[in-house]
């Protein structure tokens, strides 16, 4: 209870100094991702920053599903009407201006507007080329990401992430723990007009990239935010040259929760470091420069690697950082959908009835070459609306809805299924996803083998996560096929909540050997199978099990029958056997 | 206009940096597509190029700034004709045309212009950035990301070089010849490959794996951020030496003499490696001129072949998903067998 109490009280005063070095310099630093729950804490946090940030300062919150005539600005319709002639609207973001932009939800944000958001903090101004309009604004703001997710894989995309300098979680902050201190908006304000003055020594930049080398971060982002706030900390003590003190504090706020890998010992082969999981990011390379080393960089990086987060650490020293870190926006494209959005097709002459989006420019530039005209045939010329439109001139956009497919791999990745079936599973969700990419589609793959079934790939449409994930797919064990086909069943049940199509491939012997419980027993392992793809059967999902034993089994062609799969033994299966197997049952019924 | 980080004061990153300069020596090889790393300078270097472009001749008040020699044919602009001398020209910089995300298909293409037509009841035709990136560098970062129904468009235009508008009433067809420069990030989504197809040049840029050089990194960008003017003043002398290189290349590049036994080598290479279609051939030959004029030397040579094989080869190879090599090192295994195992046979 006290140690739940001090951790919490340690990780608000964190937050507190991430709240006034955030404040002090908002576009600098990018921004903070926040983790917690709505909830006081959140808020009281929130209402520091506000306190803290310059009087007057603009905070705009983006709706999850913001538009892009809102986001970036556009054609003001209410505007244009009553004067006559195009009036443009300034975005969110330019009247976020020298002031802070609230992401709720961060985690749910679509990876095209990340992206967007993105783009406009890297120029610090809006590239307006919207409904007519050319125009730069100036757009420099902080971003308080606010992530509400529950798990790891569950987080804000990893391009926004990689731009903002703080990450904090409040989630182990109890309210008892919220406190302020009263002296830090002095300081702030103190700090603020210091810091275009903060030198840096040369060897605190060494030092500073030096940990986020040996941490094994891979963006060059990291190292400069990092720079930027050991500035504020240092302006924020009233320092006029950046100290070990301020380096320390960098390190700990931007550089430990970004971290890949534990820095290796001193004197260690490399070798023995973790595995590295993403290949783009330098392995612990031989050829490491090492005389850049010194004992400022030495205390830097105990600092950082003290600071990492418990979570964190856990995942780094079982050599397994979570995958997704640097990788969840592979969601792109797979979230792209709401209504009346998707791809616009074009424009068409229609009534703006319901469901339909009337657009607002095309319906103007339809309106606008017989407005002389109109003026004229006017029964009280010089009266009524300056822009006359009429009914002939609505126009909509129409929007292709073509629902995007995703196809589940669910690999029995057993003992009883030999290794080389395994290759060809491989082989085959690669030729696949080859060609799902040209038709947008997603692909996703779970493994079910020893006790438990494993998402291995998320729904993706990114041939390098596929390759990434697939290389590490593990064989051997009991068959788990009740969990399989549950997980499958997950999935696929998630997948139709986002709109999107799924059907499910099982690449299996059907040999059920182990119960849904981990138990082993061939009897009650097989019974619970059977009922699991009965649940399947219900949600109605395209499947299709293809029996990879060598010669064709009855378990397996049950299995099928029981979820109203397509059966198909493939004794020989290779991987184009199976890829277009799967691709004739994919576009079947659709 | 805000400075831009120099090309010069780029830390490393020598493919990405010989993949532009040898498209702004020859347009020809059809653009630039950079994918890689999140935090790697992408952006930065394609602004960079930029400021470093040697300025062009355009006639004067002509919407699609067109080169007095060649004219203005589109109806209702300028009406030059080709090479007159009543129409002046002025000396404009090139244009590096950014298409932002989020950009809709009327600015792109160009559409009526609303303000004229709504205030005067004129139908006028408003170029679009199409317009504004003819005879210079459209630039789409995160290309990825870009919608698909703007992907054909672009794809269109960069094939045929001229954009035609129909619509509204408008039926305008200008020229529209640009170097298509993309960046993104593979992890965000996979470019469609009839995009990367379109792309002359494609080059991978990675986190640069020694210290030393990535503190350079960090301490220049953070001496631009610090002091723009002052740093960009330190290294106008860099900049400037490799805009006289670019002008210099621009000229000798149609002297560059290919002997026939280059042809000759870089179709077996492209047969080596079994790329799709005669256009690598192409790229490949126009690039290793393009950086046989940027080293000032009177002929192609292996080494030309070599250093630019990988960037103008390495998308085009068929892929084969079981292949767990990236084609990067498809393509580097093939040269060092190409080129080394030729050179044995020589000697032998």
């Amino acid at each position: 209870m006290t140690q739940d109490a001090a951790q919490g009280q340690a990780v608000w005063s964190q937050a507190l100094l991430a709240a006034a070095l955030f404040s002090i310099d908002p576009h600098g630093c990018g921004g903070v991702a926040v983790r917690a729950r709505s909830g006081p804490v959140r808020d009281a946090w929130l209402s520091i920053v506000r306190g803290l940030l310059p009087n007057g300062s603009p905070v705009q919150k983006l709706p999850l599903n913001v538009g892009d005539d809102r986001l970036l600005g556009g054609l003001d319709l209410a505007a244009t009407l009553k004067r006559g002639r195009p009036v443009s609207e300034r975005g969110l973001l330019v009247a976020a201006d020298q002031g802070v932009v609230i992401l709720p939800s961060a985690e749910r944000l679509d990876p095209a507007i990340s992206a967007r958001v993105g783009a406009v903090m890297d120029q610090g101004a809006v590239l307006l080329e919207r409904d007519g309009f050319a125009d730069r604004s100036a757009a420099r703001f902080g971003v308080i990401a606010l992530d509400e997710g529950c798990d790891q894989d569950e987080q804000a995309p990893a391009s926004l992430l990689d731009r903002l300098a703080f990450r904090i979680d409040l989630e182990a902050v109890a309210l008892a723990d919220v406190g302020v201190i009263s002296e830090f908006g002095d300081r702030v304000i103190a700090a603020r007009s210091r810091l275009g003055t903060i030198t840096v020594p040369d060897d605190m930049i060494n030092a500073l990239a030096g940990t986020a080398y040996n941490l094994g971060i891979a963006s060059a982002r990291a190292t400069l935010l990092a720079l930027r706030v050991a500035r504020a900390s240092a302006a924020f003590d009233g320092r006029e040259v950046v100290a070990q003190e301020d380096a320390e504090r960098a390190a700990q706020l931007v550089l430990a929760p970004r971290a890949t890998r534990l820095p290796a010992p001193e004197d260690q082969v490399p070798e023995a470091a973790p595995p590295e999981p993403e290949p783009p990011s330098p392995q612990a390379d031989n050829d490491t420069e090492t005389d850049l080393d010194g004992p400022l960089e030495d205390a830097i990086l105990a600092a950082a690697a003290a600071a990492i987060p418990a979570e964190l650490l856990e995942l780094l020293q079982a050599g397994i950082a979570s995958k997704s870190r640097g990788g969840s926006a592979g969601r792109a494209g797979a979230q792209k959908k709401s209504p009346l959005r998707g791809r616009p097709a074009g424009v068409r002459r229609g009534d703006p009835r319901a469901g339909k989006r009337l657009n607002v420019v095309e319906t103007l530039r339809a309106a606008a070459p017989w407005q002389v005209i109109r003026r004229r045939e006017g029964r009280t010329p010089g009266q009524g609306p300056r822009v006359q439109v009429r009914r002939d001139d609505f126009r909509i956009t129409r929007f292709k809805t073509r629902t995007e497919t995703t196809a589940i791999f669910a690999v029995d990745a057993s003992g009883s299924a030999a290794l080389h079936r395994l290759a060809e599973a491989k082989g085959a969700i690669e030729l696949l996803l080859a060609d799902c990419y040209v038709r947008r589609d997603s692909v996703a793959l779970i493994s079910f083998r020893g006790k438990s079934a494993e998402l291995l790939l998320p729904p993706t449409r990114s041939l390098v996560r596929a390759k990434r994930s697939l290389a590490g797919l593990p064989g051997g064990g009991g068959t788990p096929l009740a969990a399989g086909v549950d997980a499958a069943a997950a999935l696929a049940d998630a997948v139709r909540r986002k709109g999107q199509t799924p059907s499910v491939i099982f690449l299996t012997d059907g040999k059920a050997n182990v119960a849904r419980d981990g138990t082993g027993g061939r009897g009650r392992a097989e019974e619970e199978a059977l009922s699991a793809a009965a649940n399947l059967r219900a949600l109605n999902v395209k499947a299709m099990v293809i029996d990879t034993s060598p010669h064709a089994q009855p378990q397996a062609e049950r299995l099928a029958r029981a979820m109203a799969a397509v059966y198909l033994p493939l004794p020989h299966a290779n991987a184009q056997v199976v890829s277009k197997a799967v691709q004739t049952v994919m576009a079947s019924e659709t | 206009m805000a400075l831009h980080f120099p090309f010069s004061a780029i830390v490393g990153q020598d493919d990405m940096k010989l993949a532009l300069l040898i498209a702004a020596v020859d347009a020809t090889v059809g653009g630039v597509l950079v994918f890689g790393d999140r935090g790697t300078g992408k952006s930065t270097a394609v602004r960079a190029l930029a400021s470093l472009l040697p300025p062009m001749q355009a006639i004067a008040g002509c919407r699609y700034h067109s080169d007095p020699v060649v004219g203005c044919a589109v109806p209702d602009c300028c009406g030059a004709k080709p090479g007159s001398a009543a129409q002046e020209s002025i000396t404009v910089a090139v244009p590096v045309v950014d298409l932002p995300l989020g950009a809709t298909e009327d600015r792109v293409v160009g559409a009526l212009d609303l303000e004229r037509a709504l205030t005067q009841g004129e139908k006028a035709f408003e170029p679009g950035l199409l317009a504004r990136a003819h005879r210079g560098f459209l630039y789409i970062d995160e290309v990825n990301l870009l919608e698909d129904h703007l992907v054909d468009l672009l794809l269109d235009v960069a094939a045929s070089g001229e954009n035609v508008v129909e619509r509204e009433g408008l039926s305008v067809r200008h020229p529209a010849r640009f170097v298509l420069i993309g960046s993104g990030n593979p992890e965000e989504g996979e470019l469609r490959p009839q995009l990367l197809d379109r792309f002359g040049l494609s080059v991978e840029v990675k986190t640069p794996e020694d210290l030393k050089t990535r503190v350079e990194v960090v301490r220049r960008r953070d001496a631009f951020e610090r002091d723009a003017t002052a740093f960009t003043k330190r290294w106008h002398l860099g900049d400037s030496e490799i805009r006289d290189r670019i002008s210099g290349a621009r000229s000798a590049v149609a002297t560059i003499r290919t002997a026939d036994v280059m042809l000759e080598r870089a179709s077996s290479l492209c047969m080596m490696l079994g790329t799709d279609g005669l256009r690598g051939e192409l790229t490949l030959l126009r690039a290793a001129r393009a950086l046989a004029a940027l080293e000032g030397a009177r002929e192609v040579g292996d080494q030309h072949l070599r250093r630019v094989a990988p960037m103008a080869l390495r998308h085009r190879l068929r892929r084969n998903p079981l292949d767990d090599a990236g084609s990067t090192v498809r393509v580097e295994r093939a040269l060092s067998e190409f080129f080394d195992g030729a050179a044995e046979r020589r000697v032998g």
